[in-house]
């Protein structure tokens, strides 16, 4: 195991996928040059050259759609957006090119391509910058989505989303790139897509979240063990494909549930899961579940504000207390 | 049928030296001649399925602009690459897409070009690289801007072809990816149908400059052809895939040509926004078959007994290509959860509608 930042892991799986596939090519803004607007693509351009780490213009929607053309053309290109945020420019040609190529074409096209970038809130960047943008990628079929939340998850998902045959919205937490974890060592470390992972083990409540939220959820449970509550802290890793066994496993175990997550509330993954739940484990559960998001606002500025409005280790707190009638 | 029926009405131009002018032998000319008919007879079939309900949907036809299929696809080579928007049926055919394939398609069949699952607007045919048949308007100029980025990345010596209606270029995609081809030097040819609307919106209504202009600001060779001229398309798309295949970079062309029918099905042919008479003065004057059966007439390369036969040859293709659809099933149930996913992850759920069929594709 090799200690290293999520930064590094990623870093490091698209090095080694790079190495492996002379078909993948990296293509964003400031991904050459500047290594990366995070930083990501630290050295890959003089290892590999600018023709297969490619700075693109301030253009989401016209490299977006050059990679969804090149995938079709049988190559595998990873697309760097800086943020989600600026994907929505994009996000035609991301549905509705990406996600229906193959079905549309009776599988004459497929699509292995994937589109990567953080999503979420960081520090007091406010509305336009701050928003998780999982649910606009998970409502479409066609599309896979995955969000990991450490550096081993990081590795190991982005080299099975590149990988994999089918567009993958691959979405990053701007807030995790220097979060440090260990890492296996093996050069060919991939996390299959659709496999949860109990971050914590507990026995009275099950938390299930994705992405950065599963640090916050760890920081809950570990409140709550001072309390003398264990909490099952359940990652789901990817959303589409979802391990639903697993969930349903813990809730099985637990029969009460919260759901985190960063997005806002209303259609959002959650809802989701507490429907499937509902509809397949209705018998194991002892409370209503409940979710903890984002406030259902947009990202305010101000400090405290921003504070209020994100879903914080007190709210899951509020929120397990809630489903265990204490 | 009109456009076969010769006319005493003489055309200024000097016909009999066109095929010498652009490099056009007789055998190609009737091969072109050979091609417009079939487009025109397969379109009027496809009208003739949907006022039956054989067809459903959005169903644009190519009728007045089959110039611009065969002679900017005829030229190119086999492993060519060819994209373009919903109104695609006729490119496909020039592309090599059977008119079986492509009927059935239109009547949603399982033998379809995508199995009947696209329809009029996503005719697919990989081994034909017939790239689509996309629905959005100018969404397919980024994607065949990617298919010029791997063809330059794999160092081949293809080319991809584009078309769009002239209502594209005012589509942001449009022009980022221009950009992009300009910048990466990319062997991209974007053809513009100047059909002269967009739907029922005269260009002159929604651009302050002319259509040669579009390309000029991302340093892009611009061209104007005649797209009613087939023999003049054929040349001039002949040599202008040589240079780009050979390192040109990309390509804008303004090929100006004139819709005969609606916008869609849905649309009458004049009314609102262009008017009987502009209809049919363009049917008089810019039939693309019209202006090839008097060029080749006068030059002596084809006669009125010929034409009959290449037209009830044209005909007959195409009343097949309406038999083998009638003919082919629908596809079938299963059909619905195929083709979602090139890959089904051995762990987790794809599908969520909790139907038993999605469990079984699952």
């Amino acid at each position: 195991m090799a200690v290293m930042t999520y930064r590094e892991a990623l870093n490091e799986a698209l090095r080694e996928e790079m190495e492996r596939d002379p078909d993948v090519f990296l293509m964003g803004e400031e991904v050459a040059e500047y290594d990366g607007a995070y930083k990501v693509s630290k050295g890959l351009l003089e290892e590999f050259g600018e023709q297969r780490i490619v700075d693109s213009p301030i253009s989401e929607l016209g490299f977006t759609g050059l990679g969804v053309g090149a995938a079709m053309a049988g190559l595998r290109p990873v697309i760097e957006f800086m943020t989600f945020n600026f994907a929505f420019l994009a996000i035609d040609q991301v549905i509705n090119s990406a996600a229906k190529m193959y079905y549309m074409s009776e599988g004459q096209f497929p699509m292995p391509i994937v589109f990567r970038g953080p999503t979420g809130a960081a520090l007091q960047l406010s509305a336009q910058h701050s928003q998780a943008c999982e649910t606009y990628y998970s409502h479409a079929p066609g599309c896979k989505v995955v969000t990991p939340g450490t550096p081993a998850d990081a590795k190991g998902l982005l080299k099975a989303a590149i990988r994999d045959n089918d567009p993958v919205a691959f979405m990053e937490g701007e807030s995790l790139y220097n979060f440090k974890g260990e890492v296996p060592d093996d050069d060919d470390f991939v996390i299959p897509l659709g496999v949860a992972d109990l971050k914590h083990e507990g026995g009275d409540v099950s938390i299930i979240t994705h992405g950065k939220m599963i640090h916050v959820a760890l920081q809950a449970a570990q409140k709550l063990e001072k309390d003398g509550i264990h909490a099952d802290v359940l990652d789901l890793r990817t959303i589409r494909p979802l391990d639903m066994d697993a969930i349903v496993e813990t809730v099985k175990k637990t029969n009460r549930a919260v759901y985190l997550e960063e997005g806002w509330p209303y259609a959002g993954t959650g809802a989701q899961i507490v429907s499937m739940i509902q509809e397949e484990a209705f018998d194991h559960l002892d409370a209503p579940i409940i979710r903890v998001t984002q406030a259902d606002v947009p990202m305010p500025y101000a400090k405290n504000l921003e504070i209020l409005a994100k879903p914080s280790a007190n709210h899951v707190i509020e929120a397990v207390n809630k489903v265990l009638y204490r | 049928m009109a456009e076969t029926k010769t006319k005493a009405k003489k055309s200024s131009r000097k016909k009999s030296d066109a095929l010498a002018e652009h490099g056009i032998s007789e055998e190609l000319a009737l091969e072109l001649m050979r091609d417009m008919l079939l487009y025109r007879r397969f379109e009027e079939k496809a009208e003739e399925g949907y006022a039956i309900g054989k067809i459903g949907g959005f169903c644009h036809l190519h009728i007045g602009q089959e110039a611009g299929a065969a002679g900017s696809i005829k030229p190119l080579r086999d492993d060519d690459y060819v994209m373009s928007a919903y109104r695609e049926h006729t490119q496909a055919l020039a592309k090599g897409v059977h008119p079986n394939a492509v009927m059935a398609e239109l009547y949603g069949r399982k033998d379809g070009s995508s199995g009947g699952k696209g329809g009029s607007m996503h005719i697919f045919d990989a081994d034909c690289r017939f790239m689509g048949g996309h629905g959005i308007v100018g969404g397919q100029v980024p994607l065949a801007t990617g298919i010029a980025w791997k063809i330059k990345y794999r160092g081949e010596e293809t080319v991809s072809l584009v078309f769009m209606g002239d209502a594209a270029v005012n589509q942001g995609g449009f022009h980022e990816a221009l950009n992009m081809a300009a910048v990466w030097n990319l062997p991209a040819i974007y053809v513009v149908e100047n059909n002269e609307y967009g739907m029922g919106t005269a260009f002159s209504r929604v651009s302050r400059t002319d259509m040669s202009t579009k390309a000029v600001p991302y340093g892009i060779p611009s061209h104007t052809v005649d797209g009613q001229d087939v023999l003049a398309c054929y040349a001039f798309f002949r040599d202008l895939a040589d240079k780009v295949r050979h390192g040109a970079g990309p390509q804008f062309v303004d090929l100006q040509t004139y819709r005969f029918r609606g916008h869609s099905m849905s649309d009458p042919v004049s009314g609102t926004y262009r008017s009987v008479e502009e209809v049919r003065q363009a049917k008089e004057e810019r039939d693309p078959i019209a202006l090839l059966r008097d060029t080749l007439m006068e030059a002596g390369v084809l006669d009125q007994e010929t034409l009959e036969e290449m037209d009830a040859e044209a005909r007959q293709v195409s009343l097949d290509a309406a038999d083998f659809a009638e003919a082919s099933p629908p596809p079938g149930p299963e059909a619905l959860y195929a083709n979602v996913w090139a890959e089904i992850n051995p762990n987790g759920r794809l599908f969520f509608d909790g139907r038993p069929e999605s469990e079984e594709a699952n």
